[in-house]
């Protein structure tokens, strides 16, 4: 095979390119991965539905060191039919793993709340786990101004 | 590490069968281990790893939590009061401390 200097600068520079067009989106993709394992391993495998999951968190947050958010899943929460867990999960942070609660009947509703950090725009999900095994998400996107992973 | 001192809002009294909000915060800076320090070494993780509310001994709620729960961990849930009693609430550090709390509530 043989190329002339001038192709050889052409191939090289568009396999650049390509490679730099490539790899762009790459840290974004490899998160929402990350993320996606983690809820699956939550689930036990299953994809979760829409609905029954309330997670309310802030539009924009100007401060990702604390950011309130909370969760409220429709249940009766009696002995037989009541939610396991709900699963915290934010997409972009250095760790998506953010928090799991653990509800028992005497919970009485499946309702929590707590401050996290976010380390910059991105989606956060909750994920709720009933005693069926059923499971539900729902998610928002919370744009931060200031990031709140220190560095 | 500075004192961690456990503050809980809990009601005292309560009507059988009643679902009472319960607010919880502790002093815990939360070193996230994702921070350096001035000279560039990665100073390590040192958080509340899980927090743990127990009513006459039974579980009412629980959270296993990861770096990305904030500084001075805050936690709201509610529980059904089913009789008197009193509430425990714990708080496990990664260094194997463990703080505690307990409220008393009465069934009126």
């Amino acid at each position: 095979m043989s190329l002339t200097r001038r192709e050889t600068l052409v191939l090289g520079g568009g396999a650049l390119a390509l490679a730099t067009v490539g790899l762009q989106p790459m840290p974004a993709l490899a998160a929402a991965a990350d993320a996606q394992a983690l809820i699956m391993e939550f689930t036990g495998g299953k994809e979760p539905q829409s609905g029954r999951i309330t997670l309310t968190a802030p539009e924009i947050a100007e401060n990702g060191n604390t950011v309130p958010v909370s969760v409220s899943v429709e249940s009766p929460m009696t002995d037989d039919d009541y939610v396991e867990a709900v699963m915290l999960v934010a997409e972009e942070n250095p760790n998506p793993d953010v928090a799991t609660f653990r509800f028992t009947p005497m919970s009485g509703s499946a309702e929590a709340a707590t401050r996290m950090r976010l380390a910059k725009t991105q989606n956060v999900m909750a994920v709720a786990r009933m005693k069926d095994g059923s499971v539900f998400m729902d998610k928002h996107e919370v744009k931060v101004t200031i990031g709140g992973c220190g560095g | 590490m500075a004192e961690s001192k456990p503050r809980v809002k809990v009601p005292k009294t309560a009507a059988k069968g009643e679902v009472i909000t319960i607010k919880t915060l502790i002093n815990h800076t939360m070193e996230s281990g994702q921070r350096k320090d001035s000279d560039g070494n990665p100073i390590p993780r040192q958080i509340i790893n899980m927090f743990t509310a127990e009513f006459n001994g039974s579980k009412v709620f629980e959270a296993e939590i990861e770096p990305a729960i904030s500084a001075n961990p805050y936690f709201e849930f509610t529980m059904r009061v089913p009789e008197s009693g009193t509430i425990r609430f714990t708080w496990v550090d990664d260094d194997g401390s463990v703080y505690s709390e307990e409220q008393a509530i009465e069934v009126n």
